[in-house]
């Protein structure tokens, strides 16, 4: 019961870091700089939930001062994901960018290809 | 005047921040390259007047539009801050003169404002990682210097320069990412991101919830050791740098990295070394073996490498192993070693690449083989090398020397002779490599790349040789350097739980 009580206690947590993990595991794992930069975005909005998640009050509402409510959802971290979204679009923006001029001179996308054709030089 | 004092820390980061906008609106890349060396040339003077200031008042803080701490974002700088500010602008002033011809060699005509524009934006960033005293506002300028560096690395002629970018933003990102995330562990544990007051509520957060902020140093620890270069994640390093246009060599070389080292040393000793007992944390057990490991590994990697700037960020790699090792010692001698370092290698490599830059502007290409008595037929910029190499190696009368006795020191101090003989073996290490290359420039015979080379142009010239006295002053006055950097190992320390 403790275990089942403890899971759904934290399962944005528990969403976050497989989210995470698995983002962190395309990176690794594939040789396709199209898929790679999929994996790095999977990793960043990992990072939005940890931050949005815990900002959220059972029963708060928006940060709006009204006499008939007293408990207000945290809004800074939304704010901060908000800038971090920015940063991540950029990032990923300019990563496209990069592989497809790659592409433009060498004619594949694949890490591994590329690195043989460095080595026949 | 007194209107503009205040304003000083906003101004270090605005000026070049506002600088990049225009120079990227500008066709011309003569005309960017004087605006960028104008802008670039303020940042210096308000760096100094930030460590006078700062020297004789103690620390300023500045609250960015007029919202105090913690709820506003604060500027503040102390003496180590004020410390990287002067070091990052200064080296970046006296490189700018370089720039010009360099970037006109390397650079198509119509891109070359958008580098400067890139250039600027990068230096905004890291002045910025430098001032801030707010931990996602030092992420926003992380991501500003990185994705500014990302491009600046891709404008390289190699088309591997493509492919080294690329690696640089994967590993980049991840590392920026696992900084946010530290911070966002910290964040939810003491409701603060203003580094002073998370270090203030630290120490109770520790007690109630001890997993999430040793989670925390973790993944700031390894989000900003990726950016350091801290072997083994050094990987993007090599090829990034080798690649690159080498005015950004150069300039990254000098800068980049020392301002991700800045931010560990704020990180562990103004944060967790406050807060909680900095001893007790796995920090100095990690960094030694890793330490080592680059000071050994990175420069035999060095001696084996053909190509010049590749084997220089190798090197590279291995002087951050000393930075870090000083860090480790956690002595007042070790870490005044370690940031004596951070400002002679600065110093050192810029003149080295700076060095490289003229040999590819020159004889165009940088590999060791193609370079037979280019000492010869460049006869200014080898003997620039070869005194910055000596310095590099820790020479006595160096620059270099001055940062290693230090760190022997501090090592003696700690009880750890077999590191202090470990540091003058690593050091003889960069004998080989040095030595390797001063072989091929004076005793082969003239190759044919080089034969029509001769000394770079004066504003070439100057950058590097003022580089290479200063890599060279600073082993005999030592005031500003270890002077300086003793006074902030002192207050480090002396802020310890």
């Amino acid at each position: 019961m403790g275990a089942v009580q403890n899971f759904f206690d934290h399962y944005n947590y528990i969403a976050t870091i497989v989210l995470m993990v698995a983002g962190l595991y395309i990176v690794i794992a594939r040789g396709n700089m199209i898929k790679k930069l999929i994996g790095l975005m999977l990793f960043q909005t990992s990072v939005y939930l940890l931050y949005i998640a815990p900002g959220k009050i059972i029963g708060g509402t928006p940060p709006v001062l009204d006499p008939n409510f007293t408990v207000y959802s945290n809004p800074l971290p939304h704010v901060l994901i908000l800038t971090a979204i920015v940063v991540g679009v950029a990032t990923i923006a300019l990563g496209l960018a990069i592989v497809s001029r790659i592409h433009e001179a060498y004619g594949t996308i694949e890490e591994d290809e590329i690195f043989a054709r460095e080595e026949q030089e | 005047m007194s209107a503009i004092t205040a304003q000083l820390p906003g101004l270090q980061v605005v000026v070049p921040l506002l600088g990049a906008i225009i120079a990227a609106f500008m066709r011309r890349g003569t005309l960017a390259w004087a605006w960028a060396t104008l802008i670039t040339a303020f940042t210096p003077i308000i760096a100094f007047a930030l460590l006078f200031q700062v020297w004789s008042n103690g620390p300023i803080s500045y609250h960015m539009g007029g919202w105090p701490p913690p709820i506003g974002i604060e500027y503040r700088v102390d003496l180590l801050n004020a410390f990287v500010l002067v070091l990052v602008s200064l080296v970046s002033t006296i490189m700018m003169p370089y720039a010009r011809r360099s970037v006109a060699h390397e650079i198509d005509g119509d891109k070359q404002a958008w580098f400067y524009a890139m250039y600027l934006l990068c230096l905004a960033g890291l002045l910025g990682i430098a001032i801030t005293g707010d931990a996602f506002n030092a992420f926003v300028f992380l991501e500003i210097s990185s994705l500014s560096t990302y491009v600046m690395i891709a404008m390289g002629r190699d088309r591997r320069a493509l492919v080294a970018s690329y690696q640089y933003l994967i590993l980049g990102t991840i590392g920026a990412t696992f900084y946010v995330i530290g911070v966002g562990l910290l964040y939810l544990v003491t409701g603060s991101l203003n580094f002073a007051d998370i270090a203030a509520r630290l120490g109770e957060a520790s007690a109630a919830f001890p997993r999430p902020v040793l989670a925390g140093l973790a993944f700031l620890f390894v989000g900003i050791s990726l950016k350091l270069a801290l072997f083994p994640l050094h990987l993007w390093l090599p090829n990034a740098y080798a690649y690159a246009p080498s005015f950004a060599t150069a300039f990254l070389a000098a800068t980049a990295t020392k301002v991700a080292v800045y931010l560990f040393l704020r990180i562990a000793f103004s944060i967790y070394g406050v807060a909680l007992d900095l001893k007790a944390l796995p920090v100095s057990t990690v960094l030694y073996p890793l330490s080592i490991a680059a000071m050994f590994i990175a420069s035999i990697l060095a001696v084996y490498e053909q190509n010049l700037k590749r084997m220089l960020a190798y090197s590279s790699v291995a002087q951050i192993g000393y930075i870090t090792l000083g860090i480790a010692l956690m002595n007042q001698a070790g870490l005044t070693g370690g940031i004596v370092h951070l400002f002679n290698h600065a110093l050192i490599k810029g003149a080295l690449f700076l060095a490289l830059g003229a040999v590819m502007y020159r004889a165009g290409t940088v590999k060791l083989d193609d370079l037979g008595g280019i000492g010869r037929t460049m006869p200014l910029t080898f003997a620039a090398f070869v005194l910055a190499g000596m310095s590099l190696m820790g020479v006595p009368g160096t620059a270099g020397f001055i940062s290693k006795y230090y760190l022997i020191v501090g090592a003696l101090d700690a009880g750890k002779w077999p590191v202090a003989f470990l540091i003058v073996a690593s050091s003889l290490i960069a004998l080989l490599y040095i030595g390797r290359a001063v072989e091929v420039a004076y005793f082969r015979p003239v190759s044919k790349a080089v034969a029509h080379a001769k000394d770079p142009p004066l504003m070439m010239l100057v950058p590097m040789l003022a580089l290479t006295f200063a890599s060279v002053y600073f082993g005999i006055d030592t005031e500003l350097s270890a002077g300086v950097a003793s006074r902030i190992a002192e207050l480090l320390i002396g802020g310890l739980k």
